[in-house]
């Protein structure tokens, strides 16, 4: 069994049966980030690199420790403090990559299909690491993978996801993952954050989180960005919370077991309260624990042997 | 061979490990997925029946230790590493169906490796077919069964495949060769 593709660009382009696999791989490679010697040699000689030029720091050290882990090289590259600030386009790095032999790029870019571009400069297996709103696949499937560790399974479950719908590539990746997983999706939020016709992804809109909660089996909270409200998409963060903010009141409205969920960084007391965050429902730690070993188990599948 | 002669080379392998080991103390077992786990828990159970001590069973995944990955066109599924007891310290006594280049228990000691530092590690197979590309070498084994390299040797296990049975057929034309 293999991926389609050698490159990771967006869930909107993987099948079930692919997802299945990345997160039946990424099982085992937990275990190994569990032992005291975190190491196996399995892409030893090979070259992943982390090309950053969006801030990042659960990403792209979960993805340098995932190579690491696997016994991959890994170089970095923030573009804050690289070439690019003397005007290096995307392509002539990409050519550099190439030069340096790389295997795996993992790009994070504030433009929306950047990757596509870059995987049409390099030969090498190119991952999404979010790119402008549109997806942020190693992302979903992380969420996923702790969602069918957590309760077992995806198909059939009601997932919310709550805040900002309109630029969020999480809340993208997420729907076209779940979606194609069997699950009934809800996004909830203001009316100002969630785009028109989003309905036809397959999801239900609400605009009162009362109603979306009910019944729910997994909550993921996004974040609220203060920039969005500098635009008058909310009136103040103090209404938003008062509104959409999930509290341990509004959680009881969701199933007992009800999974917590948040992609980080949290900001406590807008968009989720400090008591649900640290709560006993809440798997936002282990998120970042599943993260390596999704994108470890992603690594095996993209370049893990010969192509 | 049939199911007794399986029963009766699995309950000699028991006896030799208790013989030479000197009793149970220190030891564990640790199955190589995929078909060396039934082996490993039948052992379990024959030990626990003449001892009456339950030995710690681990269970062994190489994949991602294999020095062939390269050279395959498909990823071959990994599935989990359960050794829930430090190896530390124990004898460790590997076991799997059939030894036959002895890559695989090279993958397997490497693994072992990176999981602590055993005392020794002895190796059961219930079949040796030969044709070693490695210096490796079985303490215990049910069988020795010859074989050119256009053969194959299939252990079968009821827990896998329905029933008990070792057989040995020719390969395809066009696959001969480990």
């Amino acid at each position: 069994m293999a991926l389609k593709s050698k490159h990771l660009l967006g869930l909107k382009d993987l099948t079930p049966q692919e997802i299945e696999l990345i997160l039946d791989t990424a099982g085992p490679m937990k275990e190994i980030i569990q032992r005291d010697i975190k190491k196996v040699p399995t892409l030893r000689g090979k070259l992943v690199v982390t090309l950053f030029y969006e801030p990042s720091t659960r990403t792209r050290t979960s993805f340098e420790l995932a190579a690491k882990y696997m016994g991959a090289d890994t170089v970095s590259i923030a573009t804050s403090t690289s070439s690019v600030t003397k005007g290096e386009s995307l392509r002539d790095t990409a050519q550099t990559l190439a030069a340096m032999g790389a295997d795996a790029v993992i790009i994070r870019h504030s433009a929306a299909g950047s990757p596509v571009l870059l995987s049409r400069y390099i030969k090498a297996s190119v991952i999404n690491g979010g790119d402008g709103m549109h997806e942020h696949p190693t992302q979903a499937l992380l969420d996923m993978f702790t969602i069918r560790e957590k309760l077992g399974r995806i198909e059939g479950l009601k997932v919310v996801i709550l805040g900002d719908i309109l630029h969020s590539r999480v809340a993208r990746s997420n729907i076209w993952g779940l979606t194609k997983m069997g699950a009934e999706v809800r996004v909830a939020g203001p009316p100002t954050l969630i785009p028109q016709g989003i309905e036809n992804l397959g999801v239900k809109v609400f605009y009162r989180v009362e109603e979306a909660l009910r019944g729910a089996d997994v909550i993921n909270v996004l974040r609220i960005q203060r920039e969005r409200q500098k635009k008058g998409l909310f009136p103040s963060l103090r209404e938003y919370a008062l509104l959409y903010q999930l509290t341990p009141e509004r959680l009881r409205l969701a199933k007992p077991n009800a999974l917590v969920l948040h992609p980080g960084p949290m900001n406590r007391g807008i968009e989720i309260s400090p008591a649900v965050a640290d709560g006993l429902q809440s798997a936002i730690t282990e998120q970042v624990t599943n993260g390596v070993a999704v994108r470890m188990a992603l690594l095996y599948l993209l370049i893990g042997g010969g192509n | 061979m049939d199911a007794d002669k399986m029963r009766r080379a699995l309950v000699r392998i028991a006896h030799e490990i208790l013989e030479r080991n000197k009793g149970t103390e220190n030891l564990v077992l640790v199955g190589i997925r995929r078909r060396g786990v039934p082996l490993a828990e039948r052992l379990q159970r024959i030990i626990e029946e003449i001892e009456g001590v339950k030995l710690p069973l681990g269970i062994l995944d190489i994949t991602l230790y294999r020095d062939d990955l390269t050279t395959l066109s498909s990823h071959p599924i990994i599935h989990r590493t359960e050794i829930p007891f430090n190896i530390t310290g124990k004898k460790v006594v590997l076991v799997d169906d059939v030894l036959f280049t002895g890559r695989t228990v090279r993958a397997a000691l490497d693994a072992l490796m990176d999981l602590g530092r055993p005392q020794n590690i002895q190796l059961a197979v219930l079949i040796d077919r030969g044709h070693r590309e490695l210096p490796i070498r079985a303490d215990y084994v049910g069988k020795n069964v010859p074989t050119s390299l256009k053969e194959e040797i299939a252990v079968q296990v009821k827990e896998i495949d329905g029933v008990d049975q070792v057989l040995i057929r020719a390969l395809p034309e066009k696959t001969a060769g480990p």
